[in-house]
């Protein structure tokens, strides 16, 4: 298999019926959750060409030539970006299982809409299944953050 | 209570934990694998009760890649486990839930059986080199069932006759097993009958409160190895290390001390996690293969075979005057415990004890009967008995309110109790049976802070209850589609579990200043490391970054009984600080030695030993001085145990919507007052509120676990199992009370469970504003809706 991971060339070798999911948690991205295989919690969540995706329902084998953000990509080494600085000042971390998911998803929204209301960020927020935040905090957190970005941050 | 200019406590402090978990850097169980690690998967039984007349794993075994196979003929015996026998285990009776030794529940449970008592129920357990060996040995284990009748209700349960759901020779301290009776208790305080004589009105009411899941987003794990020399590793989701140490030595028949268990960061547990899930039988398989080992479940596995919340039927009488005193509680709950009875005789016990002392009144009576069914096993969950109770409790007492016309908020203020009122009910019924303690010597369980009152009246205002009750009254006038409704419930729950919940800390100092917290306390992802070193940072005057943080692991952090009964901030906390002051005063002694200035006069303040003006050392040199100079390296260990268990209180509104024509209710607003004590980290309260109220309005609208006539389960998965999502939730409002418990550190009590309690109330309780219908039975479906407002 040979796509693009976190802006990096990479070549894996993967079964005809690997889930992208397993296939890169295999490869050591572990911030890709498997919380259903079913996709129904979105915690397995990654950027597919810059829309968010369940990488559980996906094969591995259809990522052929395409590009994947997972969480470790949006960090510049130790510099974090605004989203997860966001979600760290705004208490949006619990137990961070769905974080990754969670942050990949308002990334994805505020690409495409950097001043989006309330309604929007909880329609972007929705597929992602969260039992300890009660959303609350995340989406005050995706508030923070577009008013950084638009503010000039990163 | 004056309170202290604090630079850590009190503020919004970002997690320990925190850049770990947004970066996606390995943390969570699953996120370590080993060399040469074998994927381990259960075969669960088919039916709900049943003899497993044979079972043959030949054909299992003999597949390429299956390293074990374990069955009940592997599970014989009274010998500890051996070497020389590796896939031979005692069969002993214990139990998987995280409690303290002994544990109150019922020892039913058996690593491999040839019963089953519910779908789902252990069979077999396989270790393989990959998942799809494993899953492909599963289907060619043969099994023959003698299928035996089964019960699915405790009305069913406790019939004359009844099948028997664990009549096995070795079971213990279940109540009567032969009637399925699993745990009962029955309480009176002075004189029912009295009471009711004296009271103007009687009212009587029958709550139903369904089973519910954690459905936390970490699936149960449990990765287990052995070291070198043996000794058995365990790295798991669990929220009880020590317990489960301990469990998994009875029941694997090894020493105590050879088994170590570590839990790292988890992804949620809200109860479920309090259990001995699957770290026994993925250990087995170590044991037998020699090999690291990983099991973890599947969500459909997670929700069935794991715990759920109890489900009960709960009938309410009580007794009150014209003016709003109220003169006698009766209440009495029949409870499913499921097929084994873990946490069985004491969440229901929570259901009266965390509830009806938040109530004047001089006579009441407590029961309930927790019966063994077919079903998968009760257990554990967020609130612990106490929502059942609260939604039965605050919903009748709406009614009751309405029977003598008075205002809930009003009625609430005049019935419930204040700061120095007593708890006489719970020492009564309590976990731990008092029996050997003289009447004179108990501890009386007074409310030494309780700002329920102010948590009523300031609760009333955020929302603007008193306006609205009025508006939605006029808007419904009208009989429009759409009604709107505006109700409320008062809540307690505890803090830690006295006299029981055991916490550990070890703090050591480094000769810069710096500290180590080791801590037996279990970080479910509350940001219990967090608050943690807060108090330890506050109490040596020193920053979040010099403190660093072990948790829960037994071989290195002193005992912890686990994350449970909201004990983290209030008992572990209590831990902490009591090791913290202990360096602290080290440190003084050591400074005023070192600089000839009074050590009564000296304290620590931003790095530094401070005294008199002028009177001001750094503390770097000091600990320098003490580990060089003096050739001493501070290390101090507590053990801290709370003899009381003092309850946050709260009310909490809901102001909702509700469509006469589907029966969808949207709740617009809901709020929280809560007296938690000091809030330690605002941000992080906040948070554990925010998901206690969206677990909360679940329970009130969209859960349940539904099972078919033959015992299966059928909305097993996220897409049938409804909780709530983003897009759904109210506008939430929380707002703390700050009072100050003179037994919790800085004045803390506990925050994690309380807010559980009152959204499905409140719900209910709005509902009848907005229908002028009573719905006695959870969850609120838009079906039961367009039922009781005669549309159906």
């Amino acid at each position: 298999l040979h796509l693009t991971v976190n802006g990096e060339e990479k070549t894996f070798r993967i079964a005809p019926g690997d889930r992208l999911s397993e296939v890169l948690r295999r490869e050591g991205y572990f911030g890709v959750k498997v919380g259903c295989s079913t996709g129904d919690c979105g915690t397995c969540t990654v950027l597919l060409d810059g829309e968010p995706i369940v990488s559980c329902l996906m094969l591995a084998a259809q990522a052929e030539g395409r590009e994947v953000l997972t969480v470790e990509g949006l960090a510049r080494g130790r510099e974090l970006h605004p989203i997860q600085e966001a979600f760290l000042d705004e208490g949006a971390v619990q137990c961070g299982f769905c974080t990754p998911a969670m942050l990949l998803a308002a990334k994805a929204l505020l690409d495409r809409r950097p001043d989006p209301s309330e309604e929007e960020i909880r329609r972007a927020l929705a597929g992602t299944l969260c039992r300890c935040t009660g959303y609350e905090n995340p989406v005050r957190a995706v508030r923070k953050a577009a008013e950084r970005l638009r503010g000039g941050a990163r | 209570m004056s309170r202290k200019h604090h630079h850590i406590v009190g503020k919004d402090i970002r997690k320990v934990d925190g850049r770990q978990l947004v970066t996606g850097a390995p943390a969570f169980t699953t996120d370590f694998p080993r060399p040469g690690m074998l994927i381990a998967k259960i075969l669960g039984s088919t039916e709900a009760h049943a003899r497993i007349r044979s079972i043959d794993a030949s054909a299992a075994l003999a597949l390429p890649g299956v390293h074990a196979v374990l069955t009940h003929e592997n599970v014989r015996g009274e010998a500890a486990w051996s070497e020389r026998r590796p896939d031979l285990f005692p069969r002993v009776a214990y139990t998987r839930a995280g409690q303290d030794f002994v544990e109150p529940s019922p020892w039913d449970f058996f690593l491999l059986d040839s019963k089953v008592r519910h779908v789902g129920d252990r069979v077999a357990a396989v270790a393989a080199e990959s998942e799809e060996v494993a899953e492909e040995a599963l289907w060619k284990i043969r099994v023959e069932y003698e299928v035996l009748p089964a019960v699915f209700t405790p009305e069913e349960a406790m019939r004359e006759g009844a099948p028997v759901v664990h009549d096995e020779p070795e079971i213990l301290r279940a109540a009567d097993p032969e009637r399925n009776l699993c745990a009962s208790v029955d309480v009176t305080l002075r004189d029912l009958d009295a009471g009711f004589a004296e009271a103007d009105e009687v009212v009587e009411s029958t709550y139903r409160v369904q089973r519910v899941q954690h459905a936390q987003l970490e699936l149960h794990a449990a990765v287990s190895y052995l070291e070198p020399d043996g000794r058995l590793v365990v790295v798991c989701t669990t929220q009880v290390p020590f317990h489960t140490r301990r469990q998994i030595a009875q029941a694997l028949g090894i020493p105590i001390g050879r088994v170590r268990v570590i839990k790292p960061r988890l992804g949620g547990g809200f109860g479920g996690k309090q259990e001995m899930v699957l770290e026994d039988i993925c250990s087995a398989l170590t044991l037998a293969t020699g090999r690291p080992v990983r099991l973890e479940l599947t969500r459909h596995e997670d929700m069935n075979a794991v715990r759920s919340r109890h489900s009960m039927e709960i009938r309410l009488k009580s007794g009150a005057k014209k003016d709003g005193t109220l003169t006698a509680i009766e209440m009495a709950a029949l409870v499913d415990a499921g097929a084994y009875g873990s946490h069985s005789p004491t969440v229901p016990t929570n259901t009266g004890n965390k509830n009806l002392p938040r109530y004047r009144c001089p006579n009441v009576r407590y029961r309930f009967d927790a019966f063994y069914t077919n079903l998968p096993p009760t257990g554990a969950m967020r609130g612990y008995g106490t929502p059942q109770g609260t939604f039965a409790l605050e919903c009748h007492m709406d009614e009751v309110a309405e029977r003598l016309g008075l205002d809930p908020v009003d009625f609430r203020l005049k019935a419930t109790v204040r700061e120095g009122d007593a708890d006489e009910l719970s020492p009564h019924i309590y976990e731990v049976k008092k029996e050997n303690v003289p009447e004179d010597e108990r501890i009386v369980w007074k409310y030494a802070s309780c700002g329920l009152h102010e948590c009523l009246v300031k609760g009333a205002e955020a929302i603007g209850w008193a306006e609205k009750r009025k508006a939605h009254d006029a808007w419904n006038a009208k009989k429009p589609l759409v009604r709107k409704g505006i109700g409320m419930a008062a809540v307690s729950q505890g803090s830690g579990v006295a006299g029981i919940d055991t916490a550990g800390a070890t703090v050591k100092l480094n000769e810069d200043g710096s500290v180590t917290l080791y801590a037996g306390a279990v970080d479910v992802g509350t940001g219990g490391d967090t608050v943690l070193a807060q108090i330890v940072a506050e109490t040596l005057g020193i920053g979040m970054e010099d403190v660093t943080v072990y948790a829960s692991d037994t071989d290195l952090t002193p005992f912890d009984s686990g994350a449970y009964a909201s004990s983290t901030t209030y008992v572990s906390g209590g831990a902490a600080l009591r090791a913290a002051e202990e360096v602290r005063a080290e440190l003084l002694a050591a400074a005023a030695e070192m600089t000839g200035w009074k050590a009564e006069a000296l304290r620590l303040e931003e790095r530094h030993v401070v005294g008199s003006p002028g009177e001001r050392v750094p503390l770097h040199d000091v600990a320098t001085f003490l580990a060089y100079k003096k050739k001493v390296h501070v290390e101090r260990t507590v053990t801290h145990v709370s003899p009381v268990s003092p309850p946050p209180f709260g009310a909490q509104f809901a102001d909702l919507e509700v469509d006469t024509e589907t029966g969808q209710v949207r709740v617009v607003e809901f709020v929280t007052a809560v007296d938690a004590g000091t809030i330690l980290n605002p941000k992080l309260a906040e948070g554990q509120v925010h998901g206690a109220v969206s677990m909360g309005l679940g329970y009130a609208l969209t859960e349940e676990l539904l099972f078919d006539s033959m015992g299966r389960p059928r909305n097993v998965g996220f897409l049938d199992y409804k909780i709530f999502k983003a897009a759904g939730m109210p506008t939430m409002k929380t707002v703390f009370i700050e009072t100050y418990e003179p037994s919790g550190p800085f004045g803390v009590k506990a925050v994690a469970e309380i807010p559980t309690n009152g959204p499905a109330p409140a719900v209910g309780n709005a509902l009848h504003h907005a229908l002028g219908v009573r719905l006695r039975d959870l969850p609120f479906t838009p079906e039961k809706i367009l039922r009781a407002i005669g549309r159906m």
